[in-house]
């Protein structure tokens, strides 16, 4: 106590309640490392294709199928494509839309969720709607979102960023009932509980105790959803450029390449291993990351 | 609850109703044509003969109202029939027939049940059975070498999709080492000893590819929720009371951790029924995922619509059923 | 002389005799077919694709099938009848078929000339959605002249009379198991059409809808020595590549149909040693449509018709002859099709006598000329290097269907477009979708709401009749005729029509020839279409499996009587 009065006296910030949770993070050597890798993930990505300048679309027919070189550190795939600059340059879609899209279906499942959970009128019509959203058919359904929207999109934002939010749209709003129905069966459980009938006895509001009680309590299977998401809609992503909906096809993604080099699997293993790490590291980093939040917000665990 | 339970299942009716014509909608909409498949040297006009004949192209409410009336009168009037109770007369069935084979929808669904159980469905199983103890110890054991193994190989398990994992264990098992077929035989009757070898063996691949996957995702919820209610009070208190550390860990926090693994699995045990359509189509076991697959390859619609229908009584159905068991594991939990 | 060529003659009888007695019905034990798009049904009449017409002539012949080598086989029938044997007549409105007399159904019942009848008419039933009815095209009547004799009449003269029952795609049925099932009642006959009785070397032992069917020797066929081999399984599903693999690398199959695989990974499952690769040339040609209209979406319903007015840049022949001189075939070949694919110049690329050899300037690519034409044309680089003239700039939205070769080339041509300072998009749709005719879908290959598009095209058989009259100006799809129509071009020439007319009333097969050329060679000269590779038909087979030919004309199971193991 005589501490923080004498470090608060000397002018330094106060403790806050996310200071404390940055610190704990920060004491976290699993969260620490995913995050380091992440980062790295993201600024190679990014500034990786200013130094090894190849374009990931030029074809070099004469020199298809190489093993790593130093020209090609990843080698070439069949049409003389270089590995790495596709790696890099399909990162950066990847990532933008496996993020964006799990933070889409994160947000929707977790508010869809929590809403059912915790107000029991609501409950019947929002699972209702889950169990519609469960049983729709997607491929036919990605089919007439093309049809629908494609064209109005592609004139709005251009053919790229068009597509991506069509993508990001369509992966999150086919992807959100699993969190939802998680959420909404933790909040059952956890609205009953001591510390929430204490809040409602003093009066507390419906929209406070769900962000002070209901929601930390149900973070952890957000987190894992949030990790597994990353890696659904990496994936999805590459499934969707089969059927017209992704980027175009000599547009790389992490997904798309791992499909493309499946069958050179023997032939040119590179072709597979890096894409396949490339997801890997990012899920397993994302995942890292997410123990790292969930312990450092558990009162509980920050207190010891 | 059994109140609760009856009101839902009640409810379920007009649901699934809603639902099977939104499915229906959709499949009108979504492009596509039976006709697709032929080759291009048969003439449009004839496609657009063969496509009069389907029936394709009539108006929404007759088609919708023709398959429903299949679905919820002809069909079970035909099983009663097969079971020697026949109702009205047996000619007049119009079953729900499929455009690519032109034969009844709900045989070959029956014909697909065999392999889609012994392979998804066990898949299913051993993913659960593996994926709960690894769960439990992760968690108990949070940040040991185990845990961290269990960690690295269920993300890997899971970001890397099932046509990779599928293609390596063919090159590896059945080109390199030739220990396992890489083609399931659909017509293999298990009636002897050698039978049943020969089955397992063809199993082996599809289904450790599918337990990865769905072990992976369930013990990553096992864990998360076993570490949430380790640390909670109910815990510390069982403990001093002298309780042993087995009967803590494995009633007390296993029992209520177990509620986001029940809704995981419960959302999972329908999606068996759906098929799981990269792996059958590596292996060509050629189960439910295959034939919806074909389905929408071909714009089979009568097809598509009747499986995606049954998938979506299994839905609403373990979506119940899993909110009937939370009231089991926790009581406090009430609906009314 | 004489009586040697009557000894070479006498040994040559004696062999195949000494074979035929060596060779045993079902001697051979079990046959593993594999194909990557399932059977659905094994009635070809109501088939939805090429696996159903080729799994069901394991089990129905036709009257006579076509050889590998493009010549007609009597299967049912005594001999091919021509004008010259009097079977077809001086004035080719009918044809007469001599039916063999020693033939009967599986089932043990006699084959007579009533079967033949009542096939035509349940093919013609204009309710019974037969997919064979272009070969019963302008058929009026079919009738038996005898128990063993069928004359089929035409409305209008038939140079080429051979459409119903030749090849694969219109057997025989027996009219006893189908007479219930004419018309409307087609689908309703589903044991029939999962298990019809004929009078192949097969017989249906079990048959599972989209998944595998299981044949046994036909008892009763009319070669007593064939089939060698007394089972058959036909398993569908997976994809190319695996079953390609389960022929070539882990030897669980015999036969592997429609190969599609990328040379390299090809090259290397054949190294594993249990199989070869297969090819043979038919018809088949991957081109490039060009789209003569303006696919601007702003044209809203005249989108992609001829009253929308011609192309913006691409009605301008001299972009499309750049277009063509800028691609190398040639790598093309050696990335995508390796062994299974020819650099061509034409879209009628066989029968020998019809292949024109006017266009094959295009073999070789030339970048320097391509440039040079689009310069004289006045299509100059602007400041992005992309060519324009009067504020149209060369950008064009390259369409194709979803497929890893097809994208492949799509790359390629991108950049090789590139070169001559033209902007290409690339898209890919579902096949379902491209090749389906869904008037509600944008992406239809005859709607065309691209610049150019990719695809195979070919024709069954050996006669390019109405091959060749798809692209003449009543062909053109517009939303008037439902889009229903194979001009994708929207090429559209008196002269060409012409042509095609004369073809449709001479008989003598030079002259034919001549007039296909002619047709093709302006079609290629008009750069309204570029074709790229003649493709090959391609599949695996194990080195166990013996006396198989691929045969690009007909059913690739037509002749499965004929295959033996070899050890």
């Amino acid at each position: 106590m005589t501490d923080q009065v004498a470090t608060t006296a000397l002018g330094k910030p106060q403790r806050s309640l996310w200071g404390d949770v940055l610190r704990q993070f920060m004491k976290h050597k699993g969260g620490v490392a995913g995050l380091v890798i992440f980062l790295f993930i993201v600024f190679a990505v990014l500034f990786g294709p200013y130094i090894h300048t190849i374009d990931p679309q030029y074809l070099d027919i004469r020199n298809k199928n190489l093993g790593p070189t130093w020209e090609h550190p990843m080698g070439t795939d069949n049409l003389g494509r270089d590995g790495l600059a596709q790696v890099l340059s399909g990162g950066r879609v990847s990532l933008a839309v496996g993020i964006a899209a799990m933070a889409l279906s994160l947000l929707l499942g977790t508010m869809i969720g929590i809403l059912a959970g915790f107000f029991r009128k609501l409950d019947g019509p929002l699972m209702r709607t889950t169990d519609l959203f469960l049983a729709l058919p997607i491929l036919p359904l990605l089919l007439v979102i093309i049809l629908l929207f494609r064209d109005s999109l592609r004139a709005a934002f251009g053919p790229e960023m068009g597509i991506f939010l069509l993508i990001v749209f369509v992966i999150g709003i086919t992807s959100w009932m699993n969190t939802a129905r998680i959420v909404r069966g933790e909040v059952l459980a956890v609205k009953e509980r001591e510390f929430v009938l204490a809040a409602k006895s003093i009066g507390t509001g419906s929209f406070t105790t769900i962000i002070r009680h209901i929601f930390p309590n149900v973070l952890s299977p957000v987190m894992v959803s949030a990790t597994l998401g990353i890696a659904t809609a990496i994936i999805t992503e590459s499934a969707l450029s089969f059927l017209g909906l992704g980027f175009p096809s000599d547009f790389p993604t992490w997904g798309r390449l791992l499909y493309d080099g499946a069958n050179f699997m023997t032939l040119n293993p590179a072709r597979v291993i890096w894409p396949g790490l490339a997801i890997s590291l990012t899920v397993l980093s994302v995942n890292y990351i997410g123990d790292g939040i969930r312990d450092a917000l558990d009162p509980r665990i920050r207190g010891r | 609850m059994l109140n609760y339970t009856l009101r839902r299942l009640l409810f379920a009716i007009p649901t699934l109703l809603v639902i099977s014509f939104i499915i229906f909608v959709i499949l009108d909409l979504a492009p596509g044509d039976p006709t697709g498949q032929l080759p291009l040297t048969i003439p449009a006009e004839v496609r657009a003969q063969i496509r009069e004949s389907l029936g394709v192209g009539e108006p929404i409410h007759i088609a919708y109202f023709k398959w429903l009336r299949g679905f919820f009168v002809y069909e079970p009037l035909y099983w009663l029939d097969q079971m020697g109770l026949t109702i009205g007369d047996p000619a007049d069935r119009a079953r729900i027939i499929s455009y690519a084979t032109r034969g009844p929808v709900f045989d070959l669904i029956l014909e697909r049940i065999p392999q889609t159980l012994w392979v998804v469905g066990l898949s299913y199983v051993f993913g659960i059975l593996i994926a709960l103890p690894i769960g439990v110890i992760s968690a108990y054991k949070q940040y040991s070498w185990f845990d961290q193994l269990g960690t690295f190989i269920s993300m890997v398990g899971f970001s890397v999709p099932t046509f990779f994992t599928g293609l390596l264990m063919i090159v590896i098992f059945s080109v390199q080492l030739g220990w396992f077929p890489s083609v399931y035989d659909t017509t293999l009757e298990v009636n002897s000893w050698e039978s049943f070898i020969k089955q397992v063996k063809q199993m082996v691949m599809p289904v450790a590819v599918l337990a990865l996957y769905n072990a992976s995702q369930i013990s990553r919820f096992m864990r998360a929720s076993m570490l949430d209610n380790l640390t909670q009070d109910y815990v510390r208190t069982a403990r001093a009371k002298g309780m042993s550390e087995k009967v803590v860990v494995l009633t007390h926090v296993l029992r209520n951790s177990l509620i986001p693994v029940v809704t995981v699995i419960a959302l999972g045990v329908p999606t068996i029924f759906s098929g799981a359509i990269i792996t059958e189509q590596i292996f060509r076991v050629n189960g439910l995922g295959q034939l919806l697959i074909i389905g929408i390859q071909g714009s089979d619609f009568p097809l598509v619509q009747t499986l995606t229908f049954i998938f979506a009584i299994l839905i609403v159905l373990f979506n119940l059923i899993a909110d009937v068991i939370y009231g089991i594991l926790d009581p406090r939990i009430r609906y009314d | 002389m004489r009586k040697l060529k009557t000894l070479i003659m006498a040994t040559a009888a004696a062999s195949t005799f000494a074979t035929a007695a060596l060779a045993e019905r079902g001697s051979d034990g079990n046959l593993n077919i594999a194909y990557w798009q399932a059977v659905s049904i094994l009635n070809p009449y109501l088939s939805g694709g090429t696996k159903d017409i080729e799994a069901s002539s394991l089990i129905l012949d036709p009257l006579a099938n076509y050889r590998p080598d493009g010549s007609m086989e009597p299967a049912l029938a005594t001999e091919i009848p021509t004008i010259e044997n009097g079977g077809v007549s001086e004035d080719l409105k009918s044809i007469t078929w001599k039916l063999r007399d020693d033939v009967v159904w599986s089932d043990g019942t006699p084959f007579t000339a009533a079967d033949v009848v009542f096939s035509a008419n349940y093919c013609l039933h204009p309710e019974g959605g037969c997919n064979a009815a272009s070969n019963f095209a302008d058929v009026e009547s079919v009738e038996a002249v005898d128990d063993h004799t069928v004359k089929i009449n035409f409305s209008v003269a038939k140079p080429f009379p051979y459409g119903p029952f030749v090849g694969a795609t219109a057997p025989v049925i027996q009219e006893a198991q189908f007479k219930d099932c004419m018309g409307a009642k087609a689908p309703e006959c589903t044991d029939a059409n999962f298990g019809p009785i004929g009078t192949g070397p097969f017989v249906v032992d079990e048959f599972r809808a989209n998944d595998v069917v299981t044949y046994k020797a036909n008892e009763n066929y009319r070669d007593p020595a064939q089939p060698a081999f007394a089972t058959v399984v036909l398993k569908g599903g997976g994809d190319s590549a695996s079953t390609t693999r389960s022929v070539l690398e882990t030897g669980e199959f015999d036969y592997a149909w429609n190969v599609q695989v990328e040379p390299e990974v090809l090259a290397q499952m054949q190294a594993a040693g249990n199989g070869e690769i297969i090819a043979a040339f038919g018809t088949s040609v991957e081109r490039l449509m060009v789209n003569l209209t303006n696919p601007d979406p702003a044209l809203g319903d005249k989108r992609s018709t001829v009253e929308g007015g011609p192309h913006p840049f691409l009605s301008d022949k001299a972009v499309r002859q750049a277009l063509s001189m800028a691609i190398d075939r040639d790598i093309l070949v050696e990335v995508g099709y390796g062994p299974n694919g020819q650099v061509t110049c034409n879209v009628l690329p066989a029968p020998e006598i019809y292949a024109s050899t006017a266009n094959d300037a295009c073999k070789t690519q030339d970048i320097e000329g391509a440039n040079k034409l689009l310069d004289e044309a006045g299509w100059m680089p602007g400041p992005d290097g992309i060519r324009e003239k009067d504020g149209v700039r060369l950008s064009i939205l390259y369409q194709t269907s979803t497929n890893s070769v097809r994208q492949g080339t799509q790359a390629l041509v991108k950049q090789m477009w590139q070169e001559i300072g033209v902007e290409t998009e690339l898209r890919n749709i579902d096949a379902g979708v491209f090749f389906g005719g869904d008037q509600s879908s944008p992406d239809t290959f005859q709607k065309f709401f691209a610049d150019i598009e990719m695809y195979t095209n070919n024709f069954d058989g050996t006669d390019p009749e109405a091959y060749m009259g798809n692209w003449v100006c009543s062909e053109i799809p517009s939303p008037a005729n439902q889009w229903i129509g194979n001009n994708m071009p929207r090429f559209c020439s008196e002269e060409y029509d012409a042509l095609s007319k004369e073809m449709g009333k001479t008989a003598s097969i030079e002259k034919r020839a001549e007039l296909a050329k002619k047709m093709n060679d302006m079609l290629m000269q008009e750069y309204v279409m570029i074709p790229l590779i003649h493709r090959g038909r391609v599949s695996a087979k194990s080195n166990a499996l013996g006396n198989v030919t691929l045969n690009p004309w007909d059913s690739e199971l037509a002749f499965a009587e004929e295959w033996t193991r070899v050890e």
